[in-house]
């Protein structure tokens, strides 16, 4: 039994993009906050912090998560994917980035990290969504610049459909 | 918001889980998938002294038909059961509620037995264990004891759980090929309702419709087919509806009124 007092911090050490990493975090620090500022990754955003506006979405072993609603000492041993990840270590964006370049799919890309990781996740599941299925997993992330046409019409590139 | 300062807690089986509860009593909060805690937590609106989590339990993470029920643990999540292959067949209506719970992103790590012990009144899961008549397991240092879904929610976010008591599983009872329908309206899918209804055909003459977000828990009544319509509308008046943010009192009882016979329409065309 991991027992960790309010005011004591927890030594939690993870795996973030395919490098093992450890730092310290009381126990009501969320994972969001955690890897922005103990780890430096702050690709993922932080938005509404419960859990409605999906900018914070992250891989917890693979699985599109809300990193607002995890505490950091929960991913303790997990491994986290972040939007760090996607490009390949030259800068050449992976096929779902390209996608959104592509169609202008976002404007001033606060939600776009949540939104890649997502579909990370789903494609994987999913590879040939449909535009309804697209449309039901994007209910989970709010963008306020794009009207959401243009971010479709990406996903449906990626998962081939057009 | 960030959340205020608790203790984190992190049992490895069903015995320190119930152990820690007995220990903190009301002070401690069963964190599972934390969808519904963490934003209130973060929210400031819940306070905790102590976090259990029992996400990592292994022996909580378990699907199982037990005597013509399934049983659902507490850890598994609405994605999992969602995904289980034998789902449609067994529990059609829970097939047809669950793409209602959250989103995608959300159902991942939300628990099926975490959204019955949060009692939203308008929730669906605490409505389809309610119509389905399926009960809660709770576990104590003091024991193990099962209560029916009506008599585990009590009224709006309360429950019959006692502080040193965990939800252990929850049991759907198997559908045995039942027509059965779900529907619901929120201001966007994903949402809580703001009211949704679910219908079984009993047999050929009688329907059991449940319905959310009308009183402070899932309401259910049955009915002769034919008379359903009728009876339906002046349980929309007798329930009265409440009003919040969402909804008048007004519109909830208008949406009943149409959703309720919708879905019973549908549910005997899916018997047929």
């Amino acid at each position: 039994m991991r027992r960790v007092n309010r005011d004591a911090r927890a030594r939690v050490s993870l795996t973030l993009n395919g490098r093992k990493l450890a730092a310290e975090a009381e126990p009501r620090t969320l994972l969001c906050d955690f890897l922005r500022h103990a780890l430096g990754a702050t690709g993922t955003h932080v938005g509404c912090e419960h859990g409605v506006c999906g900018a914070c979405t992250v891989l917890i072993d693979g699985v599109a998560t809300r990193s607002c609603l995890t505490l950091a000492v929960q991913a303790e041993g997990r491994e986290v994917r972040t939007v760090e990840s996607l490009a390949a270590p030259d800068g050449e964006l992976n096929p779902l980035q390209q996608a959104f370049r592509d169609h202008h799919a976002l404007q001033c890309g606060f939600c776009t990290p949540g939104i890649l990781m997502s579909f990370t996740d789903y494609l994987s599941r999913n590879p040939h969504a449909s535009e309804a299925e697209i449309r039901d997993v994007l209910s989970g992330h709010l963008c306020r610049c794009t009207g959401y046409a243009s971010i479709v019409a990406a996903l449906k590139r990626a998962a081939r459909r057009e | 918001m960030k959340p205020r300062p608790f203790d984190y807690v992190q049992p490895d089986t069903v015995e320190e889980a119930v152990a820690i509860l007995a220990e903190y009593g009301d002070d401690a909060r069963i964190l599972a998938g934390g969808q519904s805690l963490v934003p209130m937590l973060n929210l400031r609106i819940v306070e905790a002294r102590a976090l259990v989590d029992i996400s990592r339990i292994s022996a909580l993470d378990v699907m199982r038909e037990v005597r013509g029920k399934i049983e659902i643990g507490a850890a598994v999540t609405q994605n999992k059961l969602l995904a289980w292959p034998q789902l449609a067949e067994k529990l059609p209506l829970v097939a047809a509620a669950l793409p209602h719970v959250g989103h995608f992103q959300t159902r991942n790590k939300g628990t099926v037995c975490g959204s019955i012990a949060h009692a939203d009144p308008s929730s669906e899961l605490p409505l389809t264990l309610a119509l389905l008549g399926g009960e809660v397991v709770l576990k104590s240092e003091r024991g193990e004891r099962v209560l029916a879904a009506e008599d585990f929610q009590k009224d709006m976010l309360t429950t019959a759980r006692a502080p040193d008591e965990l939800i252990a599983a929850v049991r759907f009872p198997l559908a045995n090929g039942k027509g059965v329908a779900f529907r619901e309206v929120a201001r966007r899918h994903g949402d809580f309702a703001i009211v949704a209804v679910a219908a079984v055909v009993e047999d050929k003459n009688t329907v059991r419709l449940g319905v959310g977000g009308m009183a402070g828990k899932p309401m259910v009544r049955r009915f002769a087919r034919e008379e359903a319509a009728g009876a339906i509308a002046a349980w929309a008046d007798a329930l009265e509806g409440y009003e919040d943010l969402h909804a008048s009192a007004a519109m909830r009882r208008d949406l009943f009124r149409n959703l309720g016979p919708l879905a019973v329409t549908e549910a005997i065309r899916c018997a047929a």
